[in-house]
């Protein structure tokens, strides 16, 4: 195959990324015009009452027929929801009732005018954003629109018509279409179809509409729908050459960069670079840059809008810092290979500019190299940007340093007026310098500027001779004070510079350093609990708010908040947080998804899925910049990777676990077909070998028979009593006990095993009755017998003792014997299943102790083991005591 | 209902038949005659034609529990009958012997213990109840005279360890189950009070037994009641 006929694998991974989004999301089909009246409703209620003819589960999610006898005509026989009532100020309104759809769950929904903006208190703003929420859900979707409600048209129409749209649609939300019927209709139908009062104003005045309707505004309208159409035709088509291995032409690999400032020419600035990305077919991004001065709250809430508006067309929006706009989007251009950049004609003063070294275009031009510069030239807007404002103190009130600045020149003055017949004017200048240099440590650029000039016109005024005159008599004063006049505004400037990239430096390094903190407390964490606990910390400081974390459930069913959360959310708030979780993106507060929320929800995004949500809560005066924003990100990521490498760890140890399950069940297999196998291997041999046995072999044979029966017994025994146990069949009948009876009962199943040990039983005579079930007690007895012969040396004692302890409240059996004991950290493990001691002979299951445990245990009692004072092991079971009742008297 | 030649006639009655070959073997050699049965409803039939001396059955029969086989035979038979069950079936002994069987035995069991448990339950029905005197290792029992001797000393026992003795005796070999005794010497509302029997017992060994904490004769069955070894 040729390098030119294979398709790009990026542009085929997209494409198959998207077809198998597409697959799951429900498919949108949008009702295209040129404008109100031409049919798009009408079209929409056609469409739909074939779908309901074919059987389609279909409901009206929202239309309005604005009482068109025709249209309304066409919604009879459509199942409508109903909608949702919203008080807002004291008005009703009704709006799509998103909740209901989604829980009924139809194929198909029919939700009218794409574009309107939702009642406030919706779960959005938008109902766009609804319809993106329906097609998550999977639901198929008609809707309709209208061009001049496109995000990238909405310029051209309104500099057609000259009305301003305000109901926009993303061009990305635009682009989730699968399918665009365009209701198109001639101007001339149109205007009839208006005479004949067949089309919804609205409550625009009339004149407004008038206007709105004339004949060539109309093709102007029509012809942009139309291009809209074609264009994203042409753009599909393109799609589907970069699948086909036919391609032969590849695209340039065009990538354009638009500064966005806070200005309302960004806002255009953005709309044209998108129009222009999408003509070459490239991608796009929108670059802020913050320098060290700070915007005020308007100027902020603008930048922010515009950035939102650049993500929802579609571009990748970085936010860098740097004093040198020029050289900062040069360096982003760079870094993401981008290869034009667009930027808004400036309109600082010249002299501001020349300050500066050149305009941003002119500075741009010379690092720029390869990269092509479009010069894109503003609208004049009602608003002026002050350039001015460029020069505004950045941190306290302007006033405030201002007034300082009067008070220590005040102050230096009358100094000065008292030193100056003794060390001359020239002195005086140098303390004035010093003063204006010493200032702009502590104020603001303007400030130093006005300490600059006053300082100057003070000293000439009140200094150089001739006095009190601004005239300057001898030629060299006049030099030293243009000289005086550079140096103090220059020194001035300098500082303050110097001043700002400190202040810059130290946020960037304020925010670096949060996250090394973060990084560092992650890995220093132990658990995920600590490692929450201390991100949270972290945030709460850093962001001075309020943090939660919310931990997605394993099964995907809900969020569960993690304890150390400091902020506690409300019913509504998980909600917010809820939904962030499904849909993997930012909502609440400073968002455009439920704004009204009191947080800030990020979602812990790994590889497509949300792994959980931050929420930050600051307080309702304070507000978070987008740098913030923009850190509870990386927080947000960083412990997504935590929360990641945890669940991993927690699967591995998962893992572990079953293969250790494994292990023992495989160790069960063997060690129980070993039991059976050797008795049984013994009966046969002892069988077959009796018929031909001489009388002195056949007894040996005989026993040997016994004692292999003996063994299965005990085995097959052991098997099912742990199986009663453990299926919690095992009921003990409890009733008046006497240890004599059942130590002599259990010693008298045990006498063979028991012959190769000294042995001895002590039960007091005094030892009251006490309740047990017998049968059970009796085993149990029996067994720490058995295990005790079994597991010590041959001659090695073995005691029994029976007794009450002082309160006369528990009866006790202990079992002691000499030999190797239990290591201390083994005597827990002891009374597990298959367990068996490290000093245990070959054979036996491991079962013995933990069925003892068992029926000791179902009995209210505890066994307990200890260590003999003179070496071995002690076993004592506890049985709680109470005294029975009287016995008739004769 | 003896059998040719002396022979008692043992019916077995178990659903599997190498336990029932097994048992023919060993009863055959211990001079018993055997009779088969693998249900409940044939061993039943075979019970009534048959009139064997002593059955043995299995508690675990395919088409009715031992239990009710005991019970149905009960309504017209006293024909001893030695239940056979598995281990940790303590319910199904006692709810055995409560419906009128006379003895048990677990499996797996040896053949000597089986015939040893066969000679009890036959000889009590050669003997009858009214022996006047049994003499067990150095105790003797007189019913008539309401007397009993230890090593030829006259032991002083009171109503109750006398009435309690004298129970054991007359089922000698055989368990009697706690319910059984409470029911003979304090009545049916006594059921539940297995502590008088401790005591009593207790008492019985000390005045009876050369080692009232090892006893040879006075014996008690863990869960199942008391038996008196001779």
């Amino acid at each position: 195959m040729s390098e030119t006929s294979r398709p790009d694998p990026d542009a085929l991974l997209a494409s198959l990324k998207r077809d198998e989004q597409r697959a799951q999301r429900g498919r949108l089909k949008v009702f295209f015009g040129m404008c109100p009246g031409v049919g798009k409703t009408y079209a929409m209620l056609r469409a739909a009452q074939q779908e309901l003819r074919d059987g389609v589960d279909l409901v009206v999610g929202i239309v309005e027929t604005h009482k068109r006898a025709e249209t309304e005509a066409l919604l009879t026989g459509l199942p409508l929801m109903p909608r949702k009532e919203i008080e807002h100020r004291g008005i009703r309104v009704t709006e799509m009732d998103l909740e209901a759809i989604l829980a009924r769950k139809p194929r198909l929904v029919l939700v009218d005018e794409f574009a309107h903006t939702n009642a406030p208190g919706s779960r959005h703003p938008k109902r766009y954003q609804d319809v993106v929420e329906l097609l998550d859900a999977g639901l198929d979707v008609y809707t309709t629109l209208n061009v001049q409600h496109i995000e990238s048209r909405a310029d051209a129409v309104r500099q057609i018509t000259g009305a301003t749209v305000h109901e926009t649609v993303p061009d990305s939300v635009f682009e989730l279409a699968d399918q665009i019927e365009l209701i198109d209709l001639t101007p001339e139908a149109l205007r009839e179809r208006l005479a004949d009062g067949k089309v919804y104003l609205g409550d625009r005045a009339n004149t407004a509409a008038e206007n709105f309707f004339k004949d060539t505004h109309l093709t102007a309208l029509r012809e942009l729908a139309l291009r809209f159409v074609a264009e994203r035709v042409d753009k599909r088509l393109r799609e589907l050459r970069a699948n086909s291995p036919l391609k032969t032409v590849w695209r340039s690999g065009e990538r354009l960069l638009v500064a966005v400032g806070p200005s309302p020419s960004s806002t255009q600035l953005v709309r044209w670079t998108r129009r222009m990305a999408a003509a070459q077919g490239a991608s796009w991004i929108a670059v802020s840059v913050e320098s060290s001065r700070t915007l005020d709250v308007e100027g902020q809430r603008r930048l922010e809008q515009n950035l939102a508006l650049a993500r929802e067309l579609g571009a990748e929006v970085v936010v860098t810092h740097d004093d040198d706009v020029a050289a900062a989007l040069v360096r982003v251009a760079l870094q993401n290979n981008a290869t034009q950049i667009v930027v808004g004609k400036s309109r600082s003063p010249r002299w501001l500019d020349a300050l500066r070294g050149g305009s941003l275009v002119d500075r741009l031009l010379r690092r720029s190299g390869p990269i092509d510069i479009y010069v894109v030239p503003a609208e004049r807007t009602a608003e002026k940007t002050l350039a001015w404002l460029d020069w505004r103190p950045v941190e306290r009130s302007p006033a405030h340093e201002y007034g300082e600045v009067a008070a220590w020149l005040a102050a230096l003055t009358l100094g000065c007026w008292f030193i100056a017949p003794r060390f001359g004017y020239l002195a005086v200048g140098m303390l004035y310098l010093l003063a204006v240099i010493a200032l702009s440590l502590r104020v603001g650029r303007g400030p130093v500027f006005a300490a600059g000039v006053v300082s100057a016109l003070t000293w000439n005024f009140l200094f150089i001779p001739p006095l009190f005159t601004f005239i300057i008599a001898k030629f060299e004063d006049g030099v030293m004070f243009a000289t005086y006049f550079i140096v103090a505004l220059i020194a001035g400037q300098l500082t303050a510079r110097i001043r700002a990239q400190e202040r810059h430096e130290r946020m960037r390094e304020d925010r670096a350093t949060a996250l090394f903190h973060l990084t560092q407390a992650l890995t220093a964490a132990r658990t995920l609990d600590d490692a929450v606990f201390a991100a949270l910390r972290q945030a709460d400081t850093l962001f001075a708010a309020q943090s939660a974390l919310l931990l997605g459930n394993d099964d995907h069913a809900g969020l569960t908040p993690h304890f150390a959360g400091s902020f506690l959310l409300s019913e509504k708030e998980m909600g917010v947080a809820d939904w962030v979780w499904r849909n993997r993106k930012n909502a609440g507060r400073f968002t455009d998804t439920l704004p009204s929320a009191e947080g800030f929800h990020v979602p812990l995004l790994r590889d497509d899925k949300a792994v959980g949500v931050l929420v930050i809560h600051v307080p309702r005066e304070a507000a978070l910049t987008l740098a913030q924003r923009d850190l509870a990100e990386s927080f947000a990521a960083q412990l997504a990777l935590l929360v990641e490498r945890e669940s991993l760890r927690a699967a591995g140890e998962r893992e572990k676990l079953l293969a250790e399950s494994e292990k023992l069940h495989r160790a069960l297999l063997d060690g129980v077909s070993h039991e059976l196998k050797t008795p049984l291997a013994v009966l046969t041999g002892a069988a077959e070998n009796l018929a031909t046995a001489d009388a002195a072999t056949r007894d040996g044979l005989t026993a040997e028979i016994v004692t292999a029966t003996r063994r299965l017994t005990r085995l097959v025994n052991n098997l099912l009593d742990q199986t009663r146990l453990e299926s919690g069949a095992l009921q003990p009948r409890l009733d008046w006990c006497d240890a004599h009876d059942l130590v002599n009962a259990a010693i008298d199943g045990v006498r063979d095993s028991l012959a190769g040990h000294p042995f001895e039983s002590v039960v007091p005579d005094e030892l009251p009755l006490f309740r047990a079930d017998a049968a059970l007690m009796e085993q149990v007895i029996a067994n720490l017998l058995l295990n005790a012969a079994l597991h010590t040396p041959a001659a090695t004692p073995i005691f029994l003792t029976a007794g009450i302890d002082g309160a006369r409240a528990r009866v006790f059996f202990t079992v002691a014997d000499q030999g190797p004991g239990f290591p201390l950290e083994m005597r827990e493990r002891l009374f597990q299943k298959f367990q068996r001691g490290d000093a245990a002979r070959a054979g036996g299951l491991g079962l013995g102790l933990s069925i003892i445990r068992g029926f000791v245990v179902a009995q209210g009692g505890e066994i307990v083991v200890g260590e003999n004072p003179g070496g071995g092991a002690v076993f004592t079971v506890y049985l709680p005591h109470t005294q029975h009742g009287s016995v008739p008297s004769e | 209902m003896i059998a040719a030649a002396g022979h008692p006639l043992v019916l077995v009655v178990d659903d599997e038949l190498q336990i029932r070959r097994l048992m023919r073997l060993a009863l055959d050699g211990a001079g018993y005659s055997v009779v088969e049965a693998e249900t409940g409803g044939l061993g039943l039939a075979q019970a009534a034609a048959r009139k064997p001396a002593v059955i043995i059955l299995d508690v675990g029969l395919p088409d009715m529990s031992g239990i009710e086989v005991v019970r149905k035979l009960r309504e017209w038979s006293q024909v001893p009958v030695l239940v056979v069950t598995v281990l940790a079936g303590e319910a199904d002994k006692v709810a055995a012997l409560d419906a009128g069987a006379d003895d048990y035995l677990t499996k797996p069991f040896g053949t000597a213990e089986l015939a040893a448990r066969l000679r009890a339950l036959l000889r009590r029905t050669h003997d009858g109840e009214e022996t006047p005197s049994v003499k067990f290792g150095e105790i003797e029992v007189n019913f008539a005279a309401r007397l009993v001797r230890r090593a030829g000393a006259e032991v002083k026992l009171t109503a109750k360890e006398y009435e309690f003795l004298r129970l054991l005796v007359a089922h000698r070999g055989k368990v009697i189950t706690h319910r059984h005794i409470l029911r003979e010497l304090w009545g049916p509302k006594a059921e539940g009070n297995s502590h008088y029997l401790r005591v009593h017992m207790t008492h019985l060994r000390q005045k009876l037994e050369s080692d009232p904490h090892r006893p040879r004769h006075l014996r008690t069955e863990s869960g199942i009641g008391f038996r008196l070894v001779e």
